[in-house]
């Protein structure tokens, strides 16, 4: 893993990165993506009756060798910000720039080339692996469909790859259902390594897997970020997953990026209160440090994204929301006395050392309410 | 055994569960004794195929198929032998339970009010306005929004997370001694499990309810737990209070989890994780299950089965593992310990052992 202090070089402060091949240029670099899906109703005279506003404006930079965190619950958008940026759904708006190129408006074919460059691991390695295939087959497929190799020349080729993730090269014919979730993670890392991309988007890689396996997929792509100098996009709702990984964290929140630092700064000193919030739900696995932490506790559910709320979308929840809060959207940018590259899109950001408290008084209220009410007589000999 | 100096709510003895299937005898639960008092968390943690969730739909008589062997005595009762009518009884008002999947454990035909207002109408004699202005109530205690339109919603009307809640609410009607959670949060958000952990200490201490928390995710034990027993292979491996479980645990599959998960009390810069999988229930390991993975393996793991016995430090501290009683905590020094003890208890066979393997390469262990 590179050094996370060196991680302040993406987003809005541009300075040299010490990537494997420094290049002022990040690699990847979305700009005001957007991707709303149209709601429509009918059979025969389709008619479109609202949107849902998946991904509203989403700005970040990721440059070479580094990892950036992208985290946010249910229905933030992040995964269809994954599928955006690997153009699995075309843009609504905005643009995605891969390694100087911008592959936004692409037609397929034009695309195809730049498809090397960028590589998907899926969540499911049990949905995400056809169960009628060889496994040699399956992860051969990326060089076949690019005609890097056949025949023995791609069967040696595969064999290498299931070696490098530490697959047995022997197990070449044998089927996915034959593997662990871990081992087929593993193939799914494989075929994501073919082409030798330089991008890998990591789509919730270990939320499936158990415990003790998922530090065996950690550190393989640890390992092959290294040995590669791969750059990826880790998504996951997992945060102690996230911050062991990444070297800048980005927030998300119906669609936009709340906040957005070097990983170390923004679980040190975060400072929209969504983040504080996030954060402290987190659950560690210290009983010291999780009795230690205050948990903040949110009001209510998440607005729907077919119809967001107006000025800041977390206003709604938020438990220091003022007037302004839902007249206007704040910009995201850094807040005085933050590092550069911490990006906060608060219009009053929690100060450091400030004890955020949201709604833990009305919950633990309703749970003496309910305690004190009369229950009824009991039945006898319910059944 | 250690005995606890408080009566027990509930007591677990010599728990067997087993299915037979047509691949062969699935062992789930091997022999599992353990005790939940009355105001307090037990976490019980594990993988997949523990046997954590068969343990508790045994206690609720929701196993229909399987042997079951062993007692588990709730109340001067035991649940185990009790019939169809006398377990009605108890489920639901006395025992309750939170299954890991809300969807297929709420009914789709009915609505959600209908099923919380049935639970409530079975145990206690109230009318049936009363009974849905109570489901009402819980719909807003489990911060459903709407509580007066979702008690008309059917299952599939509701978000998983508003499911979840809404089969919360259910258990939580008729305020149960003692309620059992199986992966309680597993499918939500970390900011919706936050609400509803406070929501459930919070019934905790105002009703003195019992817990039991099944989980994989050692970070909801660390927050809630007083006590944590660690299962593997359907057994229990080590018991202790929460503190002792994760500062200074005993077993080397304990001792193995909490250095593989980011965060965790036994995690350094680098994750060291344990080689292999959870074994097959119908192939279980001879002698200790864990030792084809375990770094510290000796002779003694492969043929004799280690019984749960009381290890050093902490009241009620006990581990099934032959490596000596003071080795325990997460130093490099202690797993030197471990090293030394086993590495002079070792034959050639054990050698090739994958978890030995790895940790003569140095993968394995910090040491």
């Amino acid at each position: 893993m590179p050094d996370p202090r060196s991680a302040a070089s993406s987003g809005v402060e541009a300075e040299p990165s010490p990537a494997p091949r420094p290049a002022a240029e990040p690699l990847l670099r979305v700009e005001n993506v957007v991707k709303r899906f149209p709601i429509s109703r009918g059979i025969i005279f389709k008619r479109q009756i609202g949107q849902v506003h998946a991904v509203e404006g989403v700005s970040l930079e990721v440059p070479r060798g580094e990892t950036l965190g992208l985290v946010g619950e249910t229905g933030c958008g992040k995964s269809t910000l994954a599928r955006c940026i690997t153009r699995l759904y075309p843009l609504t708006s905005g643009r995605v720039v891969l390694d100087g190129t911008d592959i936004s408006t692409l037609s397929r074919r034009q695309l195809r080339r730049h498809r090397r460059q960028m590589q998907m691991i899926f969540q499911d390695p049990y949905g995400s692996l056809n169960p009628r295939r060889r496994v040699g087959s399956i992860i051969g497929d990326p060089l076949a469909i690019h005609h890097v190799a056949d025949g023995a020349g791609r069967k040696r080729q595969v064999q290498e790859l299931m070696e490098v993730v530490g697959l047995n090269p022997e197990h070449y014919n044998r089927f996915p259902s034959e593997f662990s979730g871990g081992q087929r993670q593993r193939i799914g890392v494989a075929r994501a390594l073919a082409l030798r991309p330089s991008l890998i988007v990591c789509d919730e890689p270990v939320s499936a897997l158990d415990v003790s396996v998922q530090a065996q997929i950690i550190n393989l792509l640890e390992d092959l970020q290294g040995e590669f100098g791969l750059t990826y996009l880790f998504i996951a709702h997992d945060l102690a997953v996230v911050e062991h990984v990444s070297d800048r964290v980005a927030v998300m929140y119906l669609g936009k990026i709340v906040e957005m630092a070097a990983v170390r700064d923004l679980f040190s000193s975060p400072r929209h209160p969504y983040t504080v919030a996030l954060l402290s739900a987190s659950m560690i696995a210290d009983p010291d440090r999780a009795r230690s932490t205050h948990r903040v506790v949110l009001a209510g559910d998440v607005p729907s994204p077919i119809n967001p709320p107006s000025g800041c979308l977390f206003h709604t929840r938020c438990p220091k929301a003022q007037p302004i809060c839902s007249v206007e959207a704040p910009a995201l940018t850094v807040q005085a006395g933050d590092l550069a590259g911490h990006v906060t899109a608060c219009h009053f950001p929690v100060a450091p050392g400030e004890q955020m408290r949201g709604a833990e008084a009305e919950v633990r209220q309703a749970a003496a309410d309910f305690a004190a009410a009369p229950l009824g007589e009991a039945v006898e000999g319910a059944g | 055994m250690y005995l606890s100096p408080l009566v027990s709510l509930l007591t677990v003895e010599n728990l067997t569960v087993s299915f037979p299937t047509s691949d062969g005898v699935v062992r789930a639960v091997r022999g599992l004794s353990f005790e939940v008092e009355a105001g307090h968390t037990l976490g019980i943690v594990g993988e997949t195929g523990s046997g954590k969730s068969v343990t508790a739909l045994s206690l609720l008589g929701l196993n229909p198929g399987a042997d079951i062997s062993g007692s588990a005595t709730f109340g001067g009762r035991d649940v185990l032998t009790m019939n169809q009518d006398q377990f009605r009884r108890v489920r639901g008002a006395e025992i309750a339970m939170i299954f890991q999947d809300p969807l297929s454990s709420l009914h789709p035909f009915y609505r959600v009010g209908w099923q919380i207002c049935e639970a409530i109408q079975t145990h206690s004699r109230v009318s049936r306005a009363e009974a849905k202005r109570r489901a009402i109530d819980l719909l807003r205690m489990v911060n459903i929004p709407q509580p007066e339109r979702r008690v008309q919603a059917f299952p599939h009307e509701l978000s998983g997370g508003m499911r979840q809640r809404a089969m919360i609410a259910m258990a939580l009607a008729l305020r149960p001694k003692l309620l059992i959670a199986d992966e309680p949060t597993t499918a939500l958000d970390a900011t919706v499990q936050a609400q509803l952990m406070e929501l459930l200490t919070g019934m905790q201490r105002e009703l003195g309810m019992a817990m039991i928390i099944i989980t994989h995710d050692l970070g909801l034990v660390a927050s809630s737990a007083d006590r944590v027993l660690v299962m593997y292979a359907g057994r229990a491996v080590e018991g202790a209070d929460s503190r002792t479980i994760f500062y200074s645990p005993h077993h080397p599959y304990s001792r193995g989890l909490l250095a593989s998960i980011p965060g965790a009390t036994g995690a350094g810069g680098r994750l060291v994780p344990i080689v292999g999988n959870p074994p097959s229930l119908i192939r279980i390991p001879s002698g200790c299950a864990f030792h084809p993975r375990c770094p510290f393996a000796m002779d003694a793991c492969v043929r004799e089965q280690p019984e749960l016995v009381p290890v050093s430090e902490g009241a009620g501290h006990v581990s099934a593992c032959w490596l000596p009683a003071h080795a325990v905590g997460l130093s490099p020094a202690v797993d030197q310990v471990r090293t030394r003890y086993a590495t002079s208890r070792r034959g050639q066979a054990v050698l090739g052992l994958p978890g030995v393997a790895a940790a003569l390469k140095g993968d394995a262990v910090h040491a």
